[in-house]
């Protein structure tokens, strides 16, 4: 390995500073704005950093009392979970199959294209029947009929994830248990299934994180707490007439902690799924 | 097994997928078609056909061509800047320096954050009135007095912008920095002894590594940024002024604001062939890359 003359080992050190920073700072404000006083959040100088910490306003948007700003929020957040989770599963039951089939029969594997083809597809291809089709059944503003309609952006891209995680799993395993005659349900639940487990988590979290932050439809699909998802409910208090911003802070907080803490702590499950995704293409 | 049977079992296997995808994708997209014959309301009447006339109508009207440009600006402007920051950051990740596994783990943040709140975090930096963004311009004496940056027709698109390529460009220096660790170091310390400089180190040496996953992630950015709806949507809702009403922006307003159905689908289906042609001149492209690495 080469030395490193000292002005470009600064240079890196600043350089990587920099970037910390940039990386760092929105997010760290966004924390410090929740937990700011409304003075201090107004101040001219403004405050960079609070006098006094308050932690009321988590306090307020994770309370129940009803017809508050916490009602609100606490049933949209259950909303964007149980939509997100019915969505995943959904898209996992109908995603594994394919991909395993379309893993072992290159003669069918044509159909994959056709299937990340209509992952380019813009929503608002879609978006004007799948509402009137929503609405004739007396879907629109239900959770079973926004998770049915985030299938067309999970089931594609988890068959496309699950399918190059297929690939990696040698056939021969497979071919060798046919020849102890094994049934093909007995070869996918005792040896296929088992070793994909990993790949099948890095889907079912890229998934997860899809419908979580997905918004376009539903804005278009959801109308009141019934079904009103989180993205919804933050875009709602960002354009509306609150005033008090470490509120609007607060709920991004909120929002944003689940996809955080799993991006932290799946690190190198999520990168890999990312890089080998980008790779294969 | 004959290969007959397993074709066929193939087939059925993938049968929950395809009816899923049919009755949520292939119909409605034809169902799409239809309508953009029509003049239905998105309520109420079915319309009638109606021929070409939305078609017409749409792109001789001055609202999509100056959809359609901001809507290239936006996708020009934030690729660009996310492919150069994105690739500067990945050169760096895999420089050696204190921190520097935490740093790559650092990068992951603006990618998880949620677009929704990523929007509304940047809404609030650029208030006019109590942003940290004018506050810390007009302390550090870059600025004079405070500005409406999102407000004026001058500034909103840069800041999206800005916005956007903050949160996108970490996800290009991942890719880029997976692809920077596949590059035999013996070659590095070769080029370096036939003498080779640092530019001509990056350009024949780890540019070739580079090419082919940058270009994927190129592709996906800019369909992504072509189809851009979530954060204009939160921090302008096309304003002001119209200045950052992109083309999604454009369709919603139609389909979903003014209940024109038939016209909405018609200019959705424009915005869908527009980003197939998109998608397949860059899939030439890529297998011309992949071809001649």
């Amino acid at each position: 390995m080469e030395r490193q003359s000292l002005p470009f080992t600064i240079f890196i050190h600043i350089a990587a500073l920099v970037l910390a920073i940039v990386i760092l700072a929105p997010v760290v404000w966004l924390f410090v704005m929740s937990i700011s006083s409304t003075p201090d959040l107004v101040a001219k100088p403004l405050h960079w950093w609070p006098d006094t910490v308050d932690l009321s306003r988590y306090g307020v948007l994770l309370s129940s009392v009803a017809n508050s700003a916490g009602e609100a929020f606490v049933a949209s957040l259950f909303n964007s979970l149980k939509v997100a989770g019915m969505a995943t599963v959904a898209a996992l039951a109908v995603a594994i199959p394919s991909a395993w089939a379309v893993s072992r029969t290159p003669s069918v594997g044509w159909s994959l294209y056709a299937v990340i083809a209509t992952y380019m597809l813009p929503p608002v291809a879609l978006a004007v029947p799948l509402y009137m089709t929503l609405a004739w059944f007396g879907l629109l503003n239900n959770i079973f009929g926004l998770a049915l309609v985030y299938l067309t952006i999970l089931a594609p891209f988890t068959t496309w994830l699950l399918k190059s995680g297929f690939d990696s799993i040698p056939r021969e395993i497979e071919s060798a248990a046919v020849m102890d005659g094994a049934r093909l349900d007995q070869i996918l639940r005792l040896i296929t299934l088992p070793l994909a487990a990993p790949v099948m988590a890095t889907a079912a979290l890229f998934a997860f994180l899809l419908a979580w932050d997905e918004f376009f439809y539903a804005l278009l699909f959801t109308s009141d707490q019934r079904a009103k998802t989180l993205t919804v409910a933050i875009a709602d208090l960002a354009g509306g007439r609150v005033s008090d911003y470490g509120l609007i802070a607060t709920a991004g907080v909120l929002a944003a902690l689940p996809p955080l803490l799993i991006g932290l702590f799946m690190q190198r499950a999520l990168i890999s799924g990312l890089t080998s995704g980008g790779v294969k293409g | 097994m004959t290969s007959n049977w397993i074709t066929t079992r193939a087939w059925l296997l993938m049968l929950p997928l395809l009816i899923v995808m049919i009755a949520i994708i292939g119909w409605p997209l034809i169902d799409t078609v239809r309508l953009s014959f029509t003049d239905a309301k998105l309520v109420g009447t079915q319309g009638s056909f109606v021929g070409l006339d939305n078609y017409v109508k749409i792109l001789s009207g001055s609202n999509f061509q100056r959809s359609l440009i901001t809507t290239f600006w936006f996708a020009i402007l934030s690729v660009s800047a996310e492919m150069v920051i994105g690739v500067l950051a990945a050169l760096l990740l895999n420089q050696r320096f204190y921190g520097r596994s935490a740093l790559r783990a650092l990068m992951i943040l603006p990618w998880a954050l949620p677009t929704v709140v990523n929007a509304t975090l940047w809404r609030l930096i650029y208030n006019p009135e109590y942003g940290a963004l004018n506050a810390l311009l007009v302390q550090i004496g870059m600025l004079d007095s405070y500005r409406s940056w999102l407000g004026e027709p001058g500034t909103a698109l840069a800041s999206l912008i800005l916005a956007d390529c903050w949160k996108n460009f970490p996800l290009v220096a991942l890719i880029a920095l997976a692809a920077l660790q596949a590059v035999p170091r013996d070659i590095t310390a070769a080029s370096m002894v036939d003498g080779a400089g640092v530019w001509s180190r990056f350009r024949f040496v780890t540019l070739p590594y580079l090419a082919g996953p940058l270009m994927v992630a190129l592709v996906l950015r800019t369909i992504e940024a072509f189809k851009v709806f979530d954060i204009i949507w939160v921090m302008t809702r096309g304003g002001p002024a119209n200045s950052t009403r992109t083309l999604s922006i454009l369709v919603y307003q139609e389909a979903f604001s003014f209940q024109r159905a038939g016209s909405g689908a018609s200019l959705a289906l424009i915005v869908t062939l527009l980003v197939t042609v998109l998608a397949v001149a860059y899939a030439a492209l890529i297998r011309k890359t992949a071809g001649a690495s």
